[in-house]
């Protein structure tokens, strides 16, 4: 391959993607004193001290932990009642079907602000506030609309002849649906897991507002860290850093679908 | 696809259309009860009519606001729009290249959007940032925590920064469904690279294009953490927006009734684009499959 002008376009984009999140690991590994002593490109002694400080102190993995359960309980919930009505949603008409799939859409297009009030007494008045469950179902709002669309992206692709061949076959539909068609769309179940995954991890605005102490997300520690108390820069970044981890890890899996899914299955 | 009819599909969407009811409907009726009573306590309260829309409509910062926010949201499609268009075409067709690139793209889009700001609000701190202490060493007062315009273009290059990527995938995805066949016949043609984008690259683009866009638009549209991490809408009210101004008035100030108000007139404008969205798109699908 020549080297072009295009390629140097690309790689001055890639190094402004790259610069900040490389700072923000920088500092994670510098101790306070060289943070605000001097401007470094490189840490002079890197050290571990912050990561180790996040992963003692309760305050702060307990973070980890209560997200990784509200958004494990919010992939399941978001795909167990996503996968049949994408199904249907792409293999029937019924009556009002275009309605229904337009108001879901309208639900991961509507501004979390306008629900926080009316979420917060909903789950307040019938005890649920500062609980895993609340936080997920409350992330259902935009995860099983957009759950539903990335599916129904990839359903559609399959054949419809393959439903009426099992049919014919004597195959019931719950058997036809797990044992046949579950495993066909196997890599589509995997993208819709890992977008619910991401749009749930990455969300602030509910989360924060219907948790306290008991179901605390690590995004509401950090941004509560930030307002209260002395700022400690370092132990910040690197708490920033973990939060990047999970998607950076399973991102290569997803690679080639990473489009369709931002594009919620209509690419 | 041609599809059956039959109403029995409704039972495999019922418990979507149970979930989504608990978690959109109620809380909207809610909504919509206070934004027509004055609530004291839940005892006491009257009803107002439309006096909270009057009142809300009326509001010079709720104006401020929407303007701040059209300028915004415009600001971010004209700089992304063609700035992912342009990256697109920059990237390489096939060999290991591409999913490297799909990964470092794509990294951006999977950052918590706290940590997004978390990032530029180190990122741009004069003292302790790489991105302020160069801006300074320039020679540019440049201070995003005191001065407005430095405020919102960080705000601006950090949302640049943080969903230009999604434009580039979409667009890239349109360009790798061009035969090679449509490119070998631009070259017998001898057509220059402009006619082979306008005429080739552009129109299978189009369909992509509009979902990048709304997708944009809708998204920084809504926009809340990233800015309140970073500034906080301030400072000032230089990057206040609608959803950072209506959580200001309904948790900050708990003025229920104009913050309801507030939120069906921001529903109703998210719910025009949105039937734009999916008449778009449901189009789109129809005239590829014609």
């Amino acid at each position: 391959m020549r080297f072009q002008k295009r390629h140097i376009a690309l790689l001055l984009y890639i190094v402004f993607l790259l610069l900040p999140i490389y700072w923000l690991f920088n500092m994670s590994i510098k101790t306070n004193s060289e943070i605000l002593g001097a401007m470094t490109l490189f840490p002079e002694n890197p050290t571990l001290a912050n990561y180790a400080t996040i992963l003692t102190d309760p305050a702060w993995y307990s973070g980890y932990i209560n997200s990784m359960i509200y958004v494990g309980i919010n992939v399941v919930i978001s795909l167990l009642v996503a996968l049949p009505a994408a199904y249907a949603f792409s293999r029937y008409n019924f009556t009002g079907d275009k309605h229904l799939f337009f108001w879901l859409l309208t639900n991961r297009m509507a501004p979390p602000a306008v629900f926080l009030l009316p979420f917060f007494q909903l789950y307040s008045s019938v005890g649920l506030f500062d609980t895993h469950i609340a936080v997920a179902l409350a992330h259902c709002l935009f995860n099983v609309p957009l759950a539903v669309w990335i599916l129904e992206g990839f359903m559609s692709g399959i054949p419809k002849e393959i439903d009426e061949t099992a049919y014919i076959d004597g195959y019931s539909f719950p058997r036809f649906f797990t044992t046949i068609f579950i495993p066909l769309i196997r890599s589509g179940i995997g993208v819709t897991a890992f977008f619910c995954f991401m749009f749930s991890w990455v969300e602030l605005l509910l989360a924060r507002t219907l948790t306290s102490v008991d179901a605390k997300p690590i995004v509401a520690t950090m941004t509560r860290t930030v307002s209260a108390s002395g700022l400690d820069w370092g132990v910040l970044a690197a708490a920033g850093v973990l939060t990047i981890v999970p998607g950076a890890l399973v991102i290569w899996f997803v690679r080639n679908y990473i489009a369709k899914g931002f594009a919620m299955g209509r690419v | 696809m041609n599809k059956i009819t039959n109403n029995k599909a409704w039972f495999l969407v019922l418990p979507v259309f149970f979930i989504v009811a608990i978690s959109a409907i109620i809380p909207l009726m809610t909504v919509v009860n206070y934004s027509v009573q004055d609530i004291f306590d839940p005892q006491t309260r009257f009803f107002v009519g439309a006096d909270w829309f009057r009142q809300v409509l009326e509001d010079s910062r709720l104006h401020d606001a929407l303007i701040r926010q059209i300028i915004y949201t415009g600001s971010v499609l004209f700089i992304e729009i063609p700035l992912g268009i342009g990256i697109a075409l920059t990237l390489p067709r096939k060999g290991w290249g591409v999913s490297a690139c799909m990964v470092l793209l794509a990294l951006p889009l999977l950052i918590p959007w706290n940590v997004v700001g978390t990032i530029w609000q180190i990122f741009g701190r004069a003292d302790i940032g790489l991105g302020g202490y160069a801006l300074n060493m320039i020679g540019m007062d440049y201070n995003y925590s005191q001065n407005p315009m430095d405020a919102w273009v960080t705000v601006l290059v950090m949302d640049v920064w943080h969903w230009t990527s999604l434009i580039v995938l979409l667009c890239y995805a349109g360009l790798r469904s061009i035969p090679d066949a449509y490119y070998q016949a631009a070259k017998i043609d001898g057509a220059s690279n402009w006619a082979v984008f306008r005429f080739i690259q552009l129109p299978k683009m189009q369909s992509v294009l509009v979902i990048g866009v709304l997708l944009r638009f809708m998204d920084s549209f809504m926009i809340y953490t990233e800015p309140f991490v970073l500034t906080g809408g301030g400072p000032g009210t230089a990057t206040t927006f609608l959803s950072q101004f209506l959580v200001t008035i309904a948790v900050g100030q708990f003025d229920l009734g104009p913050a309801a108000a507030f939120s069906l007139i921001y529903f109703l404008i998210i719910l025009l684009v949105c039937w734009v969205f999916y008449t778009v798109v449901m189009n789109a699908g129809k005239r590829e499959e014609q």
